[in-house]
């Protein structure tokens, strides 16, 4: 018999390509091996639902223990590869074994980036990526009296709401003047910002943490590179993450900010491939460039494209990049990629928290970014998927239909 | 007792699970591993990828379709049909018990 698919991490990526592996009737062993000890989970609700408490674990589950039985999957859990061997076709694992491949999908993800700051390994400095670090904090967040978040991104921001909502203090510590700078435009990073200082969330911009102060064992607080002090029992470090590139790279396989592949998200090796959050892909609604991106959509879409390739159906990767972020009363929906857009057109009402911005380089639409508007975001996937022309006037002019400029034909 | 059966787009599988009120539809799908819902973005109402079509007879037994729904129903794969819902915004009441929805044939 054939040797097995066998998919390094079982996070979304690697979990989503074994289900769509069956579900295309690939017939063949699937070898799905995480490091965490327990089966697939949704990571989205993490720094949401499950934070609040409003969600127990169960209902974060990809599927039941049961559906890997079902469907001739093997799930090894609590397990990490440790090396790749190409020329034997084989990964090692952590326990010693050896397990053999016909096809491997590298789904290593990323991790938190970890600042190399006096004090980081203090007792009560917290991280939110996975589910050990999230029982953490939510233990940690129950008894908190003040909390410091150093950077102002998705995840500091979701946490912030989450922790404003239990009526916790929280300041934010930010490198950059504006919350979300690298993912979003000003207009509705000035939103964001606004909301959540109108929720008690205190901000300091333009500032760089130097020291994480301990009493003992445990955080006190936070130094800044103005010689500032903010007390806090609590902080949360989320400055983004690093793609787990070392197991590539110790096999030569080509890595930078990511695995490298190509357009059908194969490395070098015909026998290796790389999806989610590790790949570096040239991405259609980047220009092509290199692109990585960390988001559901893109674990899932990339899965079933090395899916379709693995029985027989290959196609270059093409969908459009999305992304979406709940804080508090705020759901932003993010269509396109946005980076370097040189000009915005706003549509709706900025004040009212329901509107849209429609970010352009030059002529070109880059992406929407939608508050509280989804219906603008499905029309705005469906006419950057088409690669439909909106001009900025167009953008701005309530009077002007949207939905019918989406649903065209 | 609250059940709802689920039948795939092409009719050839059948299964009804008893759901425990409170929980979503999307949900019960998702935790008894049935294929055909996909649930992308994990019940957040963001994504489309929980579609289903709801036996016609059976619509009034349903809350209403919120803003947050109408929008994404916008969006789905297979095409909307007036019995279009997401599954992750029909949270089961007693009064649903019986429901039978039909799953599309791709959700992405």
């Amino acid at each position: 018999m054939a040797d097995p698919v066998v998919i390094v991490g079982a996070s979304h990526a690697g979990f989503q390509i074994a289900a769509s592996l069956r579900q295309h009737g690939f017939d063949g062993g699937i070898t799905l091996i995480g490091d965490e000890p327990v089966l697939p989970y949704q990571r989205p609700p993490l720094s949401k639902d499950y934070l609040s408490g409003k969600v127990g674990f169960d209902m974060l589950l990809m599927r039941p223990d049961a559906f890997f039985r079902e469907h001739r999957i093997e799930l090894i859990t609590g397990t990490r590869v440790t090396e790749i061997d190409r020329n034997a076709h084989r990964v090692r694992l952590n326990n010693g074994d050896a397990v053999p491949y016909s096809h491997l999908v590298l789904a290593t993800g990323a991790r938190n980036r970890v600042p190399p700051l006096p004090g980081i390994e203090l007792a009560g400095v917290c991280y939110l990526r996975d589910l050990a670090e999230t029982e953490t904090l939510r233990d940690r967040l129950s008894v908190a009296r003040q909390i410091v978040v150093v950077g102002a991104g998705f995840i500091g921001l979701e946490f912030a709401a989450v922790a404003r909502a239990a009526d916790k203090p929280v300041h934010i510590v930010e490198l950059v003047d504006r919350v979300m700078a690298r993912v979003a435009s000003v207009p509705t990073s000035q939103h964001f910002g606004e909301v959540h200082k109108q929720s008690g969330v205190e901000f300091t911009f333009g500032a760089q943490v130097v020291s994480i102060v301990g009493e003992g064992h445990r955080v006190a607080g936070v130094e800044l590179g103005d010689g500032r002090r903010l007390p806090a029992d609590l902080v949360l470090v989320s400055i983004g993450v690093v793609p787990n590139v070392e197991l590539a790279g110790a096999a030569g396989l080509e890595v930078g900010n990511g695995i490298i592949v190509d357009d059908h998200l194969l490395t070098a090796d015909p026998d290796i491939s790389a999806i989610g959050d590790c790949a570096a892909f040239p991405c259609r609604h980047f220009e092509g460039r290199l692109a990585r991106l960390e988001s559901v959509q893109n674990a899932a879409d990339h899965a079933r494209c090395v899916a379709d390739r693995l029985v027989g159906k290959p196609h270059p990767y093409t969908a459009l990049p999305w992304f979406w972020s709940e804080q508090g009363s705020m759901r932003l929906q993010i269509a396109g990629l946005t980076i370097g857009h040189d000009a915005a057109a706003v549509r709706g009402d900025i004040a009212g928290g329901e509107f849209s911005v429609f970010c352009y380089r030059g002529d070109t639409l880059l992406g929407v970014e939608s508050i509280n508007r989804p219906a603008d975001h499905a029309h705005a996937r469906r006419i950057l998927t088409a690669e439909r022309h909106i001009t900025p006037q167009q953008a701005a002019d309530p009077s002007f239909d949207l939905r019918a400029a989406a649903m065209a034909r | 007792m609250a059940r709802v059966t689920y039948i795939s787009h092409d009719g050839k599988q059948k299964k009804t699970l008893d759901i425990t009120p409170g929980t979503t539809i999307m949900q019960a799908a998702m935790l008894d591993g049935i294929d055909g819902i996909v649930a992308e973005c994990g019940g957040s109402c963001m994504c489309a990828t929980c579609h289903v079509y709801v036996q016609e007879d059976q619509l009034a037994k349903l809350p209403p379709i919120g803003p947050d729904e109408e929008a994404m129903l916008e969006g789905t794969v297979s095409p909307r049909q007036p019995n279009s819902r997401l599954s992750c915004q029909l949270t089961m009441t007693p009064e649903m018990d019986g429901l039978v929805v039909t799953m599309p044939e791709y959700q992405t």
